[in-house]
Parts: structure tokens; C-alpha cells; sequence
């Protein structure tokens, strides 16, 4: 772990400018990954600024019905929130899913959608990685392959997104609001994330200096029946293998809408269009889940390793979505 | 022998922990916590090859960091007087062995100047082909020579066993066999990871040398660590009162004592290291990766004809190391054809080590899994099966068995289990998504006494005992077992006896391992409690001297060790749901029945009982070290890659025993309850995991991938 100096700006304006400014500055708020990654010197910021207390920990409703969560908001109380558990369950389950509680309380809403993928190789500085050092080449390629993703990936980055959050955001058509150096931003989560490409070292969209300040979910879609199914090597404090969010809304045995977003299998949350796609205003049985759920695996690219996520995807896609089925009887 | 056994005070009773209230307060002191003057800090180097050799060390940039002390490599570190452990003798060439090993260390004012002027030194290497790879099929597998270290006589494996066995015709006998199985089983590289990091806090005196270590056994550890360093062993005290468990991984002292003492010795400042995760997954031993093959043949009435059990196993190139995998088939069941044998692939890793239930915590994985597939081919219930087979002498030495009480464990745990309530066919039960299955297999761990313990007991006017023994809690109970002990074999109340252990200047103890610790610290306690009832009856008249008194006793021989076989037993019931879209296994229940002589301690035997038990799932279902053919490292090397059982994942855990106390192995009756309890755990799941899915996983961990449809 590298020496480095502790800040605390007064507001965002002047936290995005000290870290636009010093090309060796980050961001700190809960730290739960990225102290981490500060002793085992993958992340060697020369300066950290402390944001923690600058964007709003509070959750806000909207006059349309939307909420408003602040980025200091800690996991826990986002999971806990009354209006998130009966309105959007998928979100709690996500969260409740993820890491450990005492993680959960110290992990805010905008840490939880910028932390950095657990890919064994990228946490280990003995070893080769284009997202940690662009350029050095990929160890996991060929490496130890059971968390790596099966779409999306190129040959410079095979590493899969963490989050269990970010997969529900990125099913309920969720927004984040960024504050940088130019004007604010709004980027919905499912662009907020990027693809590796020939760029790994990139998560995100974000420019230099960018701050995530808040998240906001639009009014909760006509589909009550809603769920998060994480898929792991144990029964917690793993990171996921596969998960599935899904909210389905069905009326006379037909897919009126439904919303897909997938976990564990990309560098990013991937949002299940193409089964989307399929789905809508197709009958509700196993059948057209099983062809939804192939459409959307079909340009899958696993490795030896983690192949089993193709059929481990497929079958957790069909399970979630019947149960949702089955719970609207 | 002295028979405390008809008066039955304190052994049998469930006292509380005597450490209990200070572990729960936080004031018990763990190794690094000892408060030393003036200390500084050790942040270890490691190699980044797997093999070869260092070319050039550049430290200027780390020597010029503020608070850096001292960096030192195989270039300036002091020369050890006897190097010839090669897992102890710390940076005393330019070869590498292993990734991960030692190649430096940067002594610092404080810890945090120390890991950062670390990551400021500079290797160059001229690096080796390396081979890491474990195969059945190499030509190059080894006999084991001589890897018992253990506080044996040399033997061939690791607990002082030849590495092979042959009894009859195997060959002929599976020739004629009306049923027979061939199968291949295979366990993966396992690490120990007690929760406490290996620790050691040095300081010199004088030219004497005093260790806060965290070790599963002080004694051991002053021994080797004198011996490397060269001195006299009256001139190394190791304390080490409360260590946060050990699974293994702190029998040996490794090689980070030794580095931290050296350390010491050049900066002449009393040094505190302590290992962070990542670091044991290279330094401090690990369970070495088998791939056994089992053949079985049996006759139309379901009685084994032959057992034949083949081991291949990791071990370093630097230290061999060899765990008794097949030893438990040359014990377990009846037949008249018999073989047994152990090889070693050396590959550039790190050196192995016990760990939990060593060779039988992998060999009764494939034993059992293979007894599960012999029943079903012979169109046998497994526990019946099992039943048939049970030897009335141990089936290779011919030696009766001290007390064996497996059948009795078999059934009185399917009893309990609602075993003949279950269908045989696989596949056939469902609650949901959820498929349902449900196995058995047997538990066994030797129950030996090791050499080397000693006890004193002094008394006061006042009726207060003070135990002296050199003895080690890893968190078992250990200390206040013995506590009882004391007490019943001095006819007094718990109240008056106090146990102190873990420091060298009490008299030596054997390890706390290999499941002998009750059974040796407890007979060389109840021959110090004879004795001093006796020296106070014969030279004071039964009065306590004003002065006090106290006498010293060594464990005494057991006339019996070389007539009995001496073993624990047990008999493990799982329930398995396993989902059918995703394979992913849950146990609903583990019951565990078994055979550990008489309890001293019902309520810590039970937690170390559940405790193996639930270690025996993780090791069924999660745990596996991976490592990378082309850098030779663990990859998933922290808690957040290595997955051991969490909670979550723990559901109804039973653990019973026969009250069935042991004639031959000590003077309380008693029998290793430290280890059994692992053993037999992952076949019952394996086996459960078969009823519930029709699929049969040979290979360990069962993840979710092998399950799937």
C-alpha cells in the first residue's frame, strides 16, 4: 500500500475539480472495494477526496411517483426502504443478496455501481491484466474462467461486472445523475457501463472527475410480480455466477411486458433485450421462455471454464419467470 | 494404569469454557497482541516465479523510504547455522522454489511503512521451466521416502505408515468377483485458514530468544526453531496460551518464525509479523490434491473380496510431504484381498501440511463414495452393506481394536436419520424445484498418544492445584477438558484446579493434532495427579507442607499401544436438496453418530463434533485452492474467492455418541474426538447428492456446474 493524503472537499463542485485536476485523484466514499485495492496496490491514488458527505444520503419520492436516491445512501437503507421493498422487491433482494451486512452499511448506492470487477487476476498485481495495466495482456483468458463472462467480452477482457444492484437498476430502467467539471448529466444504468472492446481499463462512461450524485428510478412498471435470483458457490457472500432480475406482467396467458436484466455473465449489467423482445405479446409458458432465454444467450462466446453458465443462465431465466407465473395466479 | 474412571465428577459434565468469558470479551491475548517495547514491523517479499533463480535484488528504493529499518534478502540476511530443513531455512540462497516463496523481508517503524517500502523492492529472475500440475498418469510419480515428521518414528507417509500395503490377490480376486467396481475419486488442493493469521512476535534477550507465536504447539515449534537458528533449546521460549484455530496449519512452525527472528537479529528490536490471507495461501501448508483409485470385488452375498485403494498425491519439490490417504481402507472393512498404495508427483509448489483429518479426510471421501456405489451394484442397502463387511480384527495387522462401535453408530444413527423410511431409487423425491437425496457414510480417525508430554501439578495449603503443561487450545476446549481431567484424577473440585498451557517454560507437550491431544496431555496429567497424591501420603502424611508441593510426571507408556488397533468411529447421515434448474446443493441436515471413547466434555466435544462435521461440508461443496498451471500461485487466494461454509449455509447440524468408554487407549477412556468428525462428511453428501440427482460426482468440491442439465 502506497503512502497517499486524505481530503475532504466542501461540496461537489470542488470534489469534482480536485479530482479533474490531479490525474492521481479518486473519489472515496463507503471504500469498501476501494481500500481494498489500495492494499493490494492495484488502486494507488496519490489523493483521496472524501465525498461521502457531499452527495445526499436521503431518498426522495417524486410528484410522479419516482424515487430519488441520493449516492451516500449505504445499501443497507436502500434495501430496508419501505417504499423500495413494496415497490421495486427486486431491488432489496438485489442488495440483500450482495456482500456482507456490515459491508452493506458502510457500501453507498454510488460505490456499489462504480466498484470493480473481482476478477482474480485484475486483484493481483503479480500477474498480467489489460484493465489494470492496458497493454499487459489477459490472464484470465486462459486462466481460471468460472467467473468470466460469456457476452460481450473481447480478447483484451473477459472480467464480469459485481454488482447485484446495478442488474435490478438496470431492469427498472433506472438513471444516474452525474455531476463533472461541464454540465450535469443524466445516463441510464444501463449506458453507464461499458463493454471491454479494445479499452478494459474504462468501467464506465464517466470522464475524469465525473461524480455519481444519485439514481433515479422512474415510477414502478405495471408488472407486480418482480424478482432477483442470484446463482452462486454458496449460499452468501459470494459474488454471482449467474442472476437474474425479472419483473413479468402477464394477462390471459400472454407476456403483456417483462423486463430481463442478467448478472455475473458481462462486463457490464446486461439487459436482456433480445428476450424482451421475444417475449411480448408471446404466450407465458416454458416453451417461449426457453426460446427467450436462447435468443438472448445465443451470441454467447463462453470459455472452457465457465461454459456452464449458457445453461445455467437459460434455466435460471425459465425458473424466475415462471415463478413470477405462477405467484400471479 | 490409574483408573479415574469410577469417580465421575467433572468428566462427563458440559462446563463452560473456562477461556470462554475472556475470548468473548476480547481480553484473551492472540499472538499479535502481546504488548513488546519498542517493536517494529515485518512486511515479507515472495517470488513471482515458480522456479529458478534470483539474478539481481534492488532495495536502494525501499532502504530510502522514512522508517524503513532494514530490508533484507538471501544477499545480506544472516547465514541460519543448521539449514537443513528446506521449508525453514528462510533466504539463505538465490533458488526458487515455489511462488509465493520468501525472498525478502522490509523491517519497518511501523506496518503500514513496512508493506509500502515493499512493493518498492525490485527482483530479477532468471526463472526455471516450473511444474505444477498433478496427474495420474505422470512417469514420474514417487514412493514416498520419508515424510513423517510428526512426532513419529520415520515412516514412509506423514503419520509414520509404510506407503503400501498388499495382503492376498487383488488381481486374481477382482478377476472372480461377481460384482466389481472401478473408480477413480479425486480431492482438489485445500488451504487450512484458521481465522487468526499465522503470527509470530520475536524478541532477543541476551542471545535468548522469546516467540509469541500462534501454534498448535509450542514445544514442537522451540524444537525446530532452535534447531535452524542454531541454538540451544533452553535458550527459545514459545508462548502461545490462546491461538484462533490452526486446522494443521500451525503444527509447524513454517519459515515465517524463523524469518521474523532473523529479522529481530539484525535490526536488534523485537519484530511483529503477521501473515495477511493472501500470504498463507503460499507460506503455511495446505491439504496436497489426491486422485485415488478404488477397486472393489465382491461375492453374490455382498462380502468385499478384494479393496484395492491407489494414491496419487501433490507434494513439494522443496520438502516431501505425504498424507496417509489409503490407510484408512487398509482398516475399515473385511475382505481377504487387499492393496494399498501411495505415490508422490514433486511439482514447484509450496510444502504442504497436515490439515484437518489429513489422509483420512481424503481417502474416506473416495472409500466411502466407492462403498455407496458397491452397495447399489450389489442390490444392498449402503448401511447394510457396510454392516456386512465389518471386520472383527483390524483386517491387515490382525490386532483386535481397542473398542469399535461403528455398527452400533450405523444403526442407531439411521434410527435417528428415519433410514428405513428411504426409497433406494434415485431421482424420486421432489419438494418444488427442489430435488430431494439422502446418504450415509462412515467416520473413522486414529486415536494415538504422542510422545513428549510431561505434566507438574503443585498444591498449597489452601487446597488450590496448579496443572503446568505446555499443552494448546486452538479454540477446542482443550483447556478446560483438561481442567476436568485434573480434577477427577485429584479427587477435587473443577474450582480448585488451574490449567496453564501454551508457553515452553512449563514442562514440554506433544501437538495438538492427529487427534491425540486429550489422550497424551491427559494421561501425563493423571500420572502427575498419581504421583502427587502419592508423594503426599507417603512423605506428608496426607498434609499439604506449608511450602507446598509439587512433582513433576511424564506421560506413561500405554502397554497397550502394540496390542490394539485404537480408533474413533462414526457414522454420517446427510439430507440434500438439490435444484433442478441450477444444481445448486443445500443440506438440510447433517447427523453425525459416532464412536469417540468416553466424553470428557459433552459440550465442547459436541461443538468440535458439529464443527468437523460442518468442515466436512465445506470441503463436500465449497472449498478448492486453484492454481494456475502458468504462474504456479493459488488464484483464488482470500476469502472472497476461497469459499468455506458460511453460515447460510449451515442448517440443522446433530452430533451424538455412544457412551462407550475405551479400555485400552488412556486412563479416562476417551478417544480423539478432534477430527472424526470431518471424516466421512463429503461422501455422505456425494452420496446424497447421488440419491437426490442419479449423478455421481467423483470429484471434489460438488459445485452447481457438475449438476447441471
Amino acid at each position: 500500500m502506497k503512502p497517499f493524503r486524505y481530503e475532504r472537499a466542501d461540496d461537489v463542485s470542488s470534489a469534482v475539480t480536485a479530482v479533474a485536476e490531479e490525474p492521481d485523484a479518486a473519489f472515496l466514499a463507503g471504500g469498501t472495494n476501494l481500500v481494498d485495492l489500495m492494499r493490494l496496490e492495484v488502486a494507488t491514488p496519490e489523493v483521496l477526496i472524501d465525498v461521502r458527505r457531499l452527495t445526499s444520503d436521503r431518498i426522495e419520492e417524486l410528484p410522479d411517483g419516482a424515487l430519488r436516491i441520493g449516492a451516500a445512501v449505504p445499501n443497507s437503507d436502500l434495501a430496508a426502504d419501505h417504499r423500495v421493498r413494496r415497490r421495486y422487491p427486486m431491488l432489496s433482494q438485489a442488495i440483500l443478496s450482495g456482500a456482507s451486512g456490515q459491508l452493506r452499511n458502510l457500501a453507498t448506492t454510488g460505490g456499489n455501481l462504480l466498484q470493480r470487477t473481482r476478477c482474480a487476476y485484475f486483484q493481483n498485481v503479480t500477474t498480467p491484466c489489460n484493465k489494470r495495466q492496458p497493454g499487459s495482456g489477459c490472464s484470465a483468458l486462459e486462466g481460471y474462467q468460472r467467473d468470466l463472462a460469456i457476452l460481450g467480452s473481447s480478447p483484451a477482457c473477459v472480467a464480469t461486472h459485481p454488482s447485484d444492484m446495478a442488474v435490478a437498476l438496470a431492469a427498472l430502467d433506472a438513471v444516474v445523475t452525474v455531476r463533472g467539471p461541464g454540465a450535469e448529466r443524466r445516463i441510464p444504468v444501463t449506458e453507464l457501463h461499458r463493454l471491454p472492446g479494445d479499452a478494459p481499463e474504462r468501467d464506465t462512461v464517466l470522464e475524469r472527475g465525473e461524480l455519481i450524485t444519485g439514481v433515479e428510478l422512474p415510477p414502478p412498471p405495471h408488472l407486480t410480480a418482480s424478482r432477483y435470483r442470484k446463482v452462486r458457490d454458496r449460499a452468501s457472500f459470494a459474488f454471482a455466477l449467474v442472476s437474474v432480475a425479472a419483473a413479468l406482467d402477464v394477462a390471459d396467458g400472454t407476456v403483456r411486458d417483462v423486463r430481463i436484466a442478467l448478472g455475473g455473465v458481462a462486463h457490464k449489467p446486461w439487459r436482456a433485450t433480445a428476450a424482451e423482445t421475444a417475449l411480448r405479446g408471446a404466450p407465458a409458458t416454458r416453451e417461449s421462455f426457453r426460446g427467450a432465454a436462447a435468443a438472448e444467450l445465443a451470441p454467447a462466446r463462453p470459455l472452457p471454464g465457465n461454459a456452464f453458465k449458457v445453461p445455467l443462465a437459460r434455466n435460471t431465466i425459465v425458473s424466475v419467470l415462471l415463478e413470477l407465473v405462477q405467484e400471479r395466479r | 494404569m490409574s483408573d479415574v474412571r469410577a469417580r465421575p465428577h467433572a468428566i462427563g459434565s458440559p462446563l463452560d469454557r473456562i477461556d470462554g468469558a475472556q475470548k468473548v470479551t476480547g481480553t484473551a491475548t492472540y499472538a499479535f497482541e502481546w504488548p513488546v517495547e519498542h517493536a517494529v514491523y515485518l512486511h515479507p517479499l515472495q517470488s513471482t516465479i515458480a522456479a529458478g533463480r534470483i539474478t539481481a535484488v534492488d532495495t536502494e528504493a525501499a532502504e530510502a523510504e522514512p522508517g524503513v529499518l532494514a530490508v533484507l534478502t538471501h544477499l545480506n540476511a544472516p547465514s541460519l547455522t543448521r539449514p537443513d530443513d528446506p521449508e525453514l531455512a528462510v533466504l539463505q540462497t538465490d533458488e526458487v522454489a515455489w511462488r509465493g516463496q520468501f525472498t525478502g523481508a522490509v523491517v519497518a517503524e511501523t506496518l503500514e511503512a513496512a508493506r509500502a517500502a515493499a512493493g518498492l523492492v525490485r527482483f530479477a529472475y532468471a526463472p526455471r521451466e516450473h511444474d505444477v500440475v498433478l496427474r495420474a498418469d505422470r512417469d514420474d510419480l514417487q514412493k514416498p521416502v520419508h515424510a513423517a515428521v510428526f512426532g513419529m518414528e520415520a515412516g514412509e507417509l506423514q503419520d509414520g505408515s509404510p506407503a503400501d500395503s498388499m495382503l492376498g490377490d487383488v488381481a486374481r480376486a477382482l478377476d472372480s468377483a461377481q460384482v466389481r467396481l472401478d473408480a477413480t475419486y479425486a480431492t482438489p488442493m485445500y488451504h487450512n485458514n484458521p481465522m487468526e493469521p499465522h503470527t509470530a512476535v520475536v524478541s532477543w534477550d541476551d542471545g535468548a530468544l522469546t516467540v509469541y507465536c500462534s501454534t498448535q504447539g509450542s514445544s514442537f515449534s522451540r524444537t525446530l526453531i532452535a534447531g535452524v537458528l542454531g541454538l540451544p533449546p533452553e535458550r527459545v521460549r514459545v508462548i502461545s496460551p490462546h491461538v484462533g484455530g490452526g486446522f494443521g496449519s500451525k503444527v509447524f512452525p513454517h519459515s515465517y518464525a524463523v524469518l521474523a527472528a532473523m529479522a529481530a537479529r539484525t535490526v536488534r528490536r523485537p519484530v511483529k509479523f503477521a501473515l495477511t490471507r493472501q500470504q498463507m495461501f503460499a507460506l503455511v501448508g495446505y491439504r496436497p490434491a489426491s486422485i485415488q483409485r478404488i477397486r472393489l470385488g465382491a461375492d453374490g452375498d455382498g462380502h468385499l473380496t478384494a479393496v484395492s485403494h491407489e494414491v496419487a498425491e501433490q507434494t513439494a519439490k522443496a520438502k516431501g510431504y505425504a498424507d496417509q490417504v489409503a490407510v484408512c481402507t487398509r482398516m475399515m472393512y473385511a475382505a481377504p484381498n487387499r492393496r494399498t498404495t501411495h505415490r508422490l508427483a514433486p511439482l514447484d509448489i509450496p510444502v504442504p501440511t497436515i490439515m484437518r483429518a489429513p489422509g483420512e479426510g481424503q481417502g474416506m471421501f473416495a472409500l466411502e463414495s466407492a462403498m455407496d456405489e458397491m452397495a447399489l451394484a450389489c442390490g444392498m442397502d449402503p448401511v447394510e452393506f457396510r454392516i456386512r463387511n465389518e471386520p472383527e480384527v483390524h483386517p491387515e495387522s490382525g490386532l483386535p481394536f481397542s473398542s469399535r462401535h461403528l455398527v452400533a453408530c450405523l444403526r442407531e444413527g439411521a434410527r435417528r436419520a428415519g433410514w428405513e423410511r428411504r426409497d433406494p431409487t434415485p431421482r424420486a423425491r421432489r419438494d418444488g424445484r427442489w430435488l430431494l437425496g439422502s446418504g450415509v457414510a462412515a467416520s473413522t480417525y486414529p486415536s494415538p498418544r504422542l510422545p513428549g508430554s510431561s505434566a507438574s501439578i503443585g498444591v498449597t495449603p489452601d487446597g488450590h492445584h496448579r496443572v503446568l503443561i505446555a499443552a494448546a487450545d486452538l479454540g477446542t476446549g482443550a483447556w478446560t477438558a483438561l481442567t476436568q481431567i485434573a480434577a477427577d484424577a485429584l479427587e477435587v473440585p473443577v474450582e480448585q484446579v488451574e490449567v496453564r498451557i501454551g508457553d515452553t517454560a512449563l514442562p514440554p507437550a506433544s501437538v495438538a493434532g492427529f487427534s491425540s491431544g486429550i489422550s497424551s496431555w491427559g494421561s501425563a496429567i493423571c500420572a502427575a495427579a498419581m504421583r502427587l497424591r502419592e508423594v503426599l501420603e507417603s512423605d506428608h502424611g496426607g498434609t499439604v507442607p506449608a511450602q507446598g508441593l509439587e512433582v513433576t510426571a511424564d506421560m506413561p507408556a500405554n502397554p497397550d499401544e502394540d496390542r490394539y488397533a485404537m480408533h474413533s468411529f462414526g457414522a454420517q447421515f446427510a439430507e440434500v436438496r438439490v435444484d433442478q434448474d441450477t444444481g445448486e446443493v443445500r443440506v438440510a441436515r447433517l447427523l453425525g453418530m459416532f464412536d469417540v471413547g468416553r466424553v470428557i466434555n459433552p459440550k465442547t466435544v459436541r461443538s468440535q463434533l458439529i464443527g468437523g462435521m460442518t468442515q466436512g461440508m465445506s470441503m463436500a461443496l465449497y472449498e478448492h485452492s486453484v492454481l494456475d498451471p502458468r504462474f504456479g500461485h493459488v488464484v483464488n487466494h482470500d476469502f472472497a474467492q476461497y469459499h468455506i461454509a458460511a453460515n447460510a449455509d449451515v442448517h440443522a447440524v446433530e452430533a451424538h455418541w455412544v457412551h462407550e468408554r475405551d479400555p485400552h487407549t488412556n486412563a479416562m477412556g476417551a478417544k480423539g474426538a478432534g477430527e472424526v468428525g470431518i471424516v466421512g462428511t463429503a461422501a455422505a453428501i456425494a452420496n446424497a447428492v447421488y440419491h437426490a440427482t442419479g449423478i455421481r460426482v467423483r470429484e471434489l468440491p460438488i459445485t452447481l456446474d457438475k449438476l447441471l442439465f
